[in-house]
């Protein structure tokens, strides 16, 4: 990706965007989904947009999909 | 007999003004509507295990939830380690208080446990989430950088432009940090700076304002905005996409 991209993405906003405190209020199930394999982001396209901005909300979905996947 | 409990999904919430599509900022989540099914065995055994009376059978089944959530934990600060500033017997204290405090939080919420997952992802949740609002206060023990540093020489680094590889970065920069500094207002400066600039983790600066991680993303979200649209404005960006002059 180029500095442009970048910078573009970092900008961008999602009207999409649920916000820190919606996507953490389902990131169980958000993270259920995905674990299963299923469209976790088109179920919550809202979820999704907000953890591609969100690096502390996708720090913890990172850490919940690891979790998940470690039992 | 086999223990079976219904849920039903939840139904959206009432959206804040500022979440509203068109009022320029975050959307609602949206839920799939009501629909009702069985638990899945092991979530119902949990639920089982933990609401019964005080005795063997819960303490085994508390027993068992507060030894994964140590391990999850510990698991957890391990795999933030490269990325925060807590280290070595703090940061193994952080994971312990985290499951400590996710303990107390699922137990006081068991009932609030709808079924709309796996109990145990729905109770990871909460470490993780304790976590990460740890290393967020124990951030401010040994602050690498403390708040309102203001390194703007580091702009360019955080926004991953390199003003010697194009004649357009300069006036980028300068664009950026005239928006900053004129448009935002003191506390969205202060935090966009924080945040951006400096490079403090989200959850640290709002640890030490006393905000939740929300409040200080939608800060960011906002000042995100602005700038975009000065730079559209000023024919760095174009309305759709990014283009180069």
């Amino acid at each position: 990706m180029s500095e442009w991209e970048r910078l573009d993405r970092f900008l961008r906003t999602d009207p999409r965007d649920v916000g820190c405190d919606e996507a953490m209020a389902v990131l169980h199930i958000y993270v259920d989904l995905a674990a299963a394999g299923e469209d976790a982001a088109g179920r919550y396209p809202g979820v999704a947009a907000h953890l591609a901005a969100c690096g502390p909300c996708a720090e913890d979905f990172a850490g919940l999909l690891a979790a998940v996947a470690s039992d | 007999m086999r223990h079976v409990i219904r849920y039903r999904t939840p139904s959206p919430r009432p959206m804040p003004q500022w979440r509203q599509v068109g009022a320029g900022s975050v959307a609602s989540v949206e839920l799939a509507g009501p629909t009702e099914r069985e638990l899945d065995a092991e979530s119902a055994d949990w639920l089982r295990r933990l609401s019964a009376g005080a005795g063997a059978l819960r303490q085994q089944a508390e027993r068992e939830l507060h030894a994964r959530l140590v391990r999850i934990a510990l698991a957890e600060v391990n795999r933030r380690s490269a990325t925060t500033p807590v280290t070595g017997p703090e940061l193994t204290d952080v994971a312990h208080q985290a499951a400590d405090d996710a303990m107390l939080a699922i137990l006081a919420k068991l009932a609030d446990f709808r079924g709309e997952s796996r109990f145990i992802t729905w109770a990871y949740r909460f470490v993780i989430l304790e976590v990460s609002s740890k290393l967020g206060r124990h951030y401010w023990r040994n602050p690498p950088v403390t708040l309102d540093a203001a390194q703007w020489e580091r702009l360019p680094d955080r926004l991953g432009i390199d003003p010697e590889e194009h004649a357009a970065s300069a006036g980028i920069l300068a664009e950026v940090r005239r928006v900053v500094e004129d448009e935002l207002t003191a506390h969205q400066r202060r935090v966009f700076v924080a945040v951006v600039v400096d490079g403090i983790p989200l959850d640290a600066v709002a640890a030490r304002l006393g905000l939740q991680r929300n409040a200080i993303y939608k800060v960011i979200f906002d000042a995100r905005r602005k700038i975009r649209r000065a730079l559209v404005a000023n024919g760095y960006l174009e309305d759709v996409g990014l283009e180069r002059r």
